[in-house]
C-alpha cells in the first residue's frame, strides 16, 4: 500500500467522512463527554486507542475465522461485539498493571467505549470497504488499521472543538428550554455544516 | 403501574429519543427519508420485542455478574436475524440502511430496556415495555423524517408535496440532521417547562 494511499484514507476519514459530522457515529460520548476540554481529550485518546486494537483484531478474525467457514454473514455482529466488548476489559486490566498512569488518565471512559457505537462502526466498515465477497483487497490488512486510526483523530477532532465551544457556550445567555442537549445538537450542526466544505476533497 | 401505563410511558412520557436522549445515532442517520426511518423503526421495535421477552424469560437464570455479556449475545442474535432477513426480502432498504442495520446492536434503547426493565419485570410487562419504547422510537424517527423529506427533497414518500417547491438540500445532508434534531428537542423541552410553570402558579 502505498503512501499516497494511506494519506488519503487518513484525509478521507478525518475530514470528508469524520466519524461524528458526516457518520453519525459515536454521538452519546460525544454529546455526554464534551463538557470541558480535558476530559474530551482523554476520550478521544482512550477512542483511538481502542479502535486501533480493535480493527488489529478483527480483521485477523474475520479473514481466518469466519469467512473461510462461511460464517461471515451468520456470526459477523455477535463475534464482533463480543471480541470488543472482551478487548475493552482487557485493555483495562491491562492498563491497570502495565501503566497506572495512563490507566488513571482513560481508566474512567474504557467502560463506556464498549456501547460506542463507533468502535463497532469501524470494524464493520473496515469489512465493508476491504473485503469484497468474503476477499481481502491488497493491502487491506494495514489499511484497516490506518482507516481505524484516522477515525479515532477525527472523533478526537470533533470532540475538541466541541468542547471548546461548549466551554463558552457556558457563559452564554441561552434560552432555558434550549440548553444543554438541544444546543450542543445545534452547534453541531453548525460545525457539520463547515464540514460539508471537504466533502470532494477525496473521492 | 397498569399493563396500558407500561405500553403509553415509552411512547410519550418516556420518549426514548426527545426525553431520554438515547439512540441517537439511528435516528440521524436514517431519517433521511419516511422509508428508511420507518424500516429502521421498525427493525429496531423487533430486536426490542425479541431481546425484552427473552431477557425477561431468562431473568431468573442469568447470574447478574455476567447479565451484561449475556444481553448482549441476546441482542446480537435477533440483530443477525433481522440484518438476514433484510439482505433476503429488502435488498434496497438494507442497502440504504447500511452500516446501522449491525449497530442495532449498540443502540443503548435496547440494553437499557433489557438492563432497567425486562431483567426486573414479567415476560408480558416487557413486551408491552418493548412495544412502546418500540413505537416511541419509530414515532421519533417518522416526524425527523417527515420534516427532512419534506424540506429536503420536497417530497413525501417519494410523492411530490407542492408542486415548484424548490427543495432544501441540506436538509438531507448531516447538519439537517443535527439542526432538526436539536431544535425538536428545544420544542419539546419548552412544551415540558411550560406545563411545569403553569403547575406552580
Amino acid at each position: 500500500m502505498s503512501f499516497s494511499a494511506i494519506f488519503a484514507i487518513l484525509i478521507s476519514v478525518i475530514f470528508v467522512n469524520n466519524f461524528v459530522f458526516a457518520r453519525f457515529l459515536g454521538l452519546c460520548p460525544y454529546l455526554g463527554v464534551s463538557k470541558d476540554t480535558s476530559s474530551a481529550i482523554g476520550m478521544g485518546m482512550a477512542v483511538i486507542f481502542v479502535m486501533t486494537m480493535a480493527s488489529i483484531v478483527t480483521w485477523p478474525l474475520y479473514r481466518y475465522f469466519l469467512s473461510p467457514f462461511g460464517l461471515e454473514r451468520v456470526l459477523r455482529t455477535t463475534s464482533f461485539i463480543l471480541v470488543i466488548a472482551s478487548l475493552v476489559q482487557f485493555i483495562e486490566m491491562l492498563l491497570q498493571k502495565v501503566n497506572p498512569a495512563l490507566y488513571k488518565a482513560l481508566g474512567i471512559y474504557l467502560p463506556i467505549i464498549t456501547t460506542n457505537c463507533a468502535i463497532l462502526g469501524v470494524a464493520v466498515l473496515n469489512i465493508d470497504t476491504f473485503f469484497k465477497d468474503g476477499n481481502p483487497l491488497p493491502g487491506s490488512y494495514l489499511g484497516s488499521i490506518v482507516q481505524a486510526f484516522g477515525a479515532g483523530l477525527g472523533f478526537t477532532l470533533a470532540m475538541v472543538l466541541m468542547s471548546s465551544v461548549r466551554e463558552r457556550m457556558e457563559m452564554a445567555n441561552i434560552p432555558r428550554s434550549l440548553q444543554g442537549v438541544p444546543i450542543a445538537f445545534v452547534t453541531a450542526g453548525l460545525m457539520s455544516m463547515g464540514f460539508l466544505g471537504f466533502s470532494g476533497l477525496v473521492k | 403501574m397498569s399493563k396500558w401505563q407500561i405500553f403509553k410511558s415509552g411512547l410519550f412520557k418516556n420518549n426514548p429519543v426527545f426525553i431520554l436522549y438515547l439512540g441517537l445515532c439511528p435516528v440521524l442517520a436514517t431519517s433521511t427519508s419516511i422509508r428508511d426511518g420507518f424500516g429502521m423503526g421498525v427493525a429496531a421495535t423487533f430486536v426490542l420485542l425479541g431481546s425484552n421477552v427473552i431477557v425477561s424469560a431468562m431473568r431468573g437464570v442469568i447470574p447478574r455478574k455476567v447479565r451484561i455479556p449475556c444481553f448482549i449475545v441476546v441482542i446480537a442474535t435477533f440483530v443477525t436475524l433481522v440484518e438476514l432477513f433484510l439482505a433476503a426480502y429488502q435488498p434496497e432498504l438494507s442497502k440504504s440502511l447500511g452500516l446501522f442495520v449491525p449497530l442495532i446492536v449498540v443502540n443503548c434503547i435496547i440494553l437499557y430496556r433489557a438492563e432497567s426493565f425486562a431483567s426486573k419485570n414479567t415476560v408480558f410487562s416487557s413486551f408491552l415495555d418493548a412495544l412502546g419504547m418500540g413505537c416511541g422510537f419509530t414515532l421519533a424517527l417518522l416526524l425527523l423524517a417527515f420534516i427532512r423529506e419534506g424540506l429536503g427533497k420536497g417530497t413525501l414518500l417519494g410523492y411530490e408535496l407542492i408542486p415548484g417547491f424548490e427543495p432544501a438540500v441540506i436538509m438531507i445532508l448531516p447538519p439537517g440532521a443535527f439542526l432538526t434534531i436539536g431544535l425538536l428537542m428545544g420544542f419539546f423541552n419548552w412544551r415540558k417547562n411550560r406545563g411545569k410553570a403553569l403547575k406552580c402558579d
